[in-house]
């Protein structure tokens, strides 16, 4: 830094900038390499797995055959794989997201007796360890017997604190209390005020919530691993994890290495995407939380 | 945390003393109908499976004497069991080394992208935060594939220049090959989160340190992450309550790095094989409500400590 002093007030600046995107690029590199590598690898058959360079296409391009195949494999189970992980992840997300609207605006806009200690015993059950509920609802879920259904999945599920978190701070901020009276002044009930006044402007954040719910769901492993037997029923996390435990340990005919690598890519396409496209609103959500 | 200051003038407080006990009490009726529905699933899915865990870790069950309750035994056999306080002490070593990692990564990130208005750095805030939408299977499946000498492009390097590849998925290895993994996954969403946090500063602050003579670095160091530390608390307390509850990631990487992880790698592990390989239930629930209070006096020591910082109370 031995500038002189009177250029100091340009050349730094140009400098930093330089070192900054250098920096970002190294960064950027190491956050996509690995998705890089599972889009190559997608196209490659199970010898070019092994045989090719890791970071680049192989000669011969085998992605339409590794569908083909993800559509033979055990009659095609990948496909059903996928569908149920939909399934889950929007209903569940669907449900979570209705549930949380409700109870932010109810926690926002209504003061009601314990409504501040109830709130913090909401936020604090983000500590409950996973197992802690996960083996008591294998059990309960098992007396009713709906273990080993899709509902076993979904309605554990519908549990979402930090999306009521999330629509409570947003709630707070973008409904002024003057709109609700107006509403009501007017003659409006409370459900009707609910629907065409507040819903309208919250909209931002319930897709934010949405997105968030509908992630949860889908990269759920631990419930869906330990609630589901019937192969027919996992959903795509817990189904690509086993084919790669089986062919960990397995002999040549159970190793699909191949599929496992397209399947996997297949996967993570449709949430990347939603993600690119729905920036705006998850990236105001999330600020939402974190300037709180 | 808010508090509805809102200034009444004589006359309007007058109307509400009159009429407003019908008033409120008719709003406090529809805000416990608003908040039913969540209430019912809080309930049905997390009070009462935990009360039941709770009992449930109050019995124990033997072939020769069926089920019989035995109180805190369970209790005394966890805290008293290598397996778990092994676990236990491993994945604090993860969360000593994981999240200053991860939240030295997430603030560099967001202050050099503060600073920064190119479409390069929009680009890569995006490209830093997809890890997020990638499952957590997934993305343990895609590392172990990387680090694994057979298709592994370290082998291919390593071979080049005639060396032997380090084994990423050893015994003492596996220990950072995972710490890469869940910083990969989640640093992102750190620092989407910083940086929220630090674009919602006043710009005129920056301005007048300028003046003041600050340079970018002091500006970053003396105002910007004091000012964004409360975020930062929050950061911290989910990648505290995350790390503790360590499980997927390792759980995938179980088959690939054979023998590097067993099943007690962490706690949760250790509930989760103790009650679905084992069918020991009681004394999984025990270990799973032992975790539990331990996550809770951390975070509660970490919020105590950091009480100042977070504006909380």
């Amino acid at each position: 830094m031995s500038t002189p002093v009177h250029t100091s007030t340009r050349r730094p600046r140009g400098k930093r900038r330089i070192g900054a995107h250098a920096f970002l690029i190294i960064l950027a590199f190491y956050f996509v390499i690995p998705i890089w590598w599972l889009l190559v690898a997608a196209t490659k058959d199970t010898a070019g797995l092994f045989g090719s360079p890791a970071f680049w296409f192989s000669g011969d391009f085998a992605f339409v055959e590794n569908i083909a195949g993800l559509f033979e494999h055990q009659g095609g189970i990948y496909w059903r794989w996928l569908g149920n992980s939909f399934l889950y992840a929007f209903t569940a997300g669907a449900g979570a997201t209705i549930v949380a609207v409700l109870a932010g605006y109810g926690f926002a806009k209504f003061r009601f007796r314990g409504s501040g200690p109830l709130f913090t015993l909401i936020l604090g059950s983000v500590m409950v360890p996973l197992t802690a509920l996960v083996i008591p609802t294998f059990v309960l879920l098992s007396d009713y017997g709906i273990i080993n259904t899709p509902w076993a999945v979904i309605l554990p599920s519908l549990l979402n604190p930090f999306g009521v978190y999330l629509m409570r701070v947003y709630t707070q901020d973008a409904i002024p209390d003057e709109i609700m009276e107006a509403s009501r002044i007017d003659g409006a009930g409370e459900v009707r005020t609910f629907f065409t006044v507040v819903l309208p402007m919250l909209r931002p954040a319930v897709v934010t919530v949405l997105l968030l719910s509908i992630v949860v769901t889908w990269n759920n492993f631990f419930l869906p691993l330990a609630v589901l037997t019937d192969p027919e029923l996992l959903p795509v996390t817990v189904g690509l994890n086993r084919w790669t435990a089986l062919s960990n340990a397995g002999a040549g005919g159970e190793q699909v290495w191949n599929l496992i690598t397209s399947g996997a890519f297949i996967s993570i396409v449709p949430l990347i995407l939603s993600f690119l496209f729905l920036q705006r609103y998850w990236q105001g959500g999330l600020a939402t939380g974190a300037v709180k | 945390m808010t508090t509805q200051a809102t200034e009444l003038d004589p006359e309007t407080s007058r109307r509400l003393a009159t009429s407003g006990s019908l008033l409120v009490r008719r709003r406090q009726r529809w805000g416990w109908l608003f908040v039913s529905p969540f209430l019912l699933i809080f309930a049905l899915f997390l009070i009462i499976p935990l009360g039941y865990a709770f009992r449930m870790s109050l019995f124990t069950s033997t072939l020769a004497a069926g089920t019989e309750f035995t109180g805190l035994a369970n209790y005394t056999r966890a805290f008293t069991d290598p397996l778990f306080l092994e676990g236990m002490l491993r994945v604090l070593a993860y969360g000593a080394v994981m999240i200053p990692t991860q939240l030295i990564i997430a603030i560099v990130a967001a202050l050099v992208l503060d600073t920064l208005t190119s479409w390069a750095s929009k680009v890569t805030r995006l490209l830093i935060f997809v890890p997020y939408a990638v499952p957590v299977v997934i993305g343990a499946l895609m590392w172990s594939f990387l680090y694994s000498p057979r298709f592994g492009p370290g082998a291919t390097i390593f071979d080049a220049f005639g060396l032997e590849a380090p084994n990423l998925l050893g015994p003492d290895t596996i220990f950072f090959s995972l710490v890469n993994i869940v910083t990969w996954q989640w640093a992102g969403y750190y620092m989407v989160v910083i940086y929220a946090a630090l674009r919602s500063i006043d710009p005129s602050i920056y301005e007048a340190a300028r003046i003041d003579g600050a340079n970018g670095l002091q500006t970053a160091l003396r105002i910007k992450i004091p000012m964004i530390s409360s975020s930062m608390v929050m950061v911290v307390t989910f990648a505290l309550i995350g790390t503790l509850q360590f499980f997927t990631e390792p759980v995938v990487m179980q088959s690939i790095a054979q023998g590097s992880i067993d099943a007690a790698y962490t706690p949760n592990m250790y509930a989760f094989s103790l009650a679905f390989s084992y069918s020991q239930f009681n004394y999984a629930s025990a270990i799973a409500f032992s975790l539990g209070i331990l996550v809770f006096i951390g975070s509660f020591l970490f919020l105590f400590l950091t009480r100042k910082q977070s504006g909380l109370k």
